[in-house]
């Protein structure tokens, strides 16, 4: 079973998403905030990361640098899925080694699923 | 390391971006216009009064008094037309802040939705099928309001980023008339794309592009009488693409012409046929069709029809 990690600070958002991707047969791992999310990162080898950028603790783009500096995370694919929609942000974490860049509002939660399925399978 | 601040509010055309005005609108520019102008008016009143009249210095002293008057009231006009820039850049981005705060509960509201009408989490009734596709289409509306919002929002303090990227009209046009088909099937509208092959690309943002077109269209298909056609012709007229989207609608009555590119202007018999619509759309087309360096004119007239035609210089 692949294993999800969705770092989201928005529990809500965290319910909806995990329990699709979990019914669609992933292992859901959360964490609300970014220094959480990096250490789950490091500790329980997800096969994909769900990251949100505006997070508490440290800042998505934060922990996404961190990721890709670590050996041991740098393969993992990120999706960066979040409502900011600035032109430097979107470079700023494709430059810094994110998958793809994913604006909340512009897409369905089926669609992201799929682009998740996706990735997974061209991994 | 920051710069000092007089330094920073001594670079004018970094202080007029902020206000996301242009230079011959921004006060700071125009003071020094004033400033250059009084400058001058001294130095002439000095050479012609030095010719004609017996006592320079007095003439001096009464020119300096009157210039440092003028320096004085024109400082205190050009405050103002600050204090008023101002309070638009913060109108904008208040705008800007709001919005994306009411974004994301928007799509937490969203895809609940869309997690309960798949069926995933529990079966449902048809019933209930069509009350969730009501609340689908109504958070849909809002979240399309609040993104019109951001754009005009982003339009006015300059700060819309622009993407220049190769760009197919024929594929975004293609890929609308599908999106369309339902909406105009539903408006009993007949639309037909007449095209020429192997047309140059543009350089655009593909986006913002498709957005523009979109509200074009949008229109076009939503102010329908019975009966509607909507023709689109796309077609290379010398160096540039022109696009034509040709509708038999309500028309826009003359005297509301001239307003239809302001931010939520909403024209009489518009209002009459569709109360719904935020004023912003056309607003927002012709700031993306212009920052693509196109051009955007129409004709229309009342009850017979609009014709929006686009020109865009080919890549």
């Amino acid at each position: 079973m692949k294993k999800i990690l969705f770092i989201e600070d928005e529990s809500a958002l965290q319910k909806t998403f995990s329990d699709l991707l979990s019914a669609a047969g992933f292992e859901m791992i959360s964490a609300l905030d970014g220094e959480i999310g990096l250490e789950l990162a490091q500790r329980k080898n997800p096969d994909l990361v769900l990251l949100d950028l505006v997070l508490p603790k440290m800042h998505g783009l934060e922990v996404l640098k961190k990721l890709k500096e670590d050996p041991k995370t740098k393969e993992v694919p990120i999706i960066i899925l979040t409502n900011l929609e600035g032109m430097a942000e979107v470079e700023k974490a494709l430059e810094l080694g994110a998958t793809t860049y994913l604006v909340k509002s512009q897409y369905d939660l089926k669609e992201v699923a799929e682009k998740i399925k996706q990735i997974l399978n061209n991994k | 390391m920051d710069k000092p601040k007089f330094i920073e509010s001594a670079n004018i055309y970094s202080q007029c971006k902020k206000y996301g005005l242009p230079l011959w609108q921004c006060p700071q520019f125009l003071f020094l216009i004033m400033g250059a102008v009084i400058v001058t008016a001294i130095l002439t009143t000095y050479i012609v009064g030095t010719h004609y009249v017996n006592n320079p210095p007095l003439i001096t002293l009464i020119i300096l008094i009157l210039v440092v008057i003028l320096f004085v009231i024109s400082f205190v006009i050009i405050k103002s037309f600050e204090r008023l820039a101002e309070a638009n850049r913060m109108k904008s981005e208040f705008v800007n802040i709001v919005s994306h705060q009411l974004r994301s509960p928007l799509t937490n509201l969203n895809w609940t939705i869309e997690l309960l009408m798949s069926g995933e989490v529990g079966k449902i009734g048809e019933k209930q099928v069509d009350y969730f596709r009501i609340l689908k289409e109504n958070s849909g509306r809002m979240a399309d309001l609040i993104s019109d919002l951001l754009i005009a929002s982003k339009i006015e303090t300059a700060t819309l980023p622009a993407k220049k990227e190769e760009v197919s009209l024929r594929k975004i046009l293609d890929e609308l008339i599908k999106e369309f088909a339902l909406f105009a099937k539903a408006s009993n509208v007949e639309m037909k794309f007449d095209f020429q092959e192997n047309l140059p690309l543009i350089l655009a943002d593909s986006f913002q592009i498709k957005l523009a077109i979109e509200n074009l269209l949008d229109n076009a298909i939503r102010y329908v009488k019975t009966n509607g056609e909507v023709s689109i012709k796309l077609e290379k007229q010398g160096k540039n693409i022109y696009l034509e989207i040709k509708d038999n609608g309500v028309g826009i009555p003359k005297d509301d012409q001239k307003y239809i590119f302001q931010r939520f202007f909403r024209s009489e018999n518009a209002l009459r046929h569709q109360t719904q619509g935020t004023g912003l759309g056309l607003y927002i087309t012709k700031a993306i069709i212009e920052k693509s360096g196109g051009k955007i004119s129409f004709k229309s007239i009342e009850n017979k029809g609009t014709t929006f035609s686009l020109i865009f210089p080919a890549k």
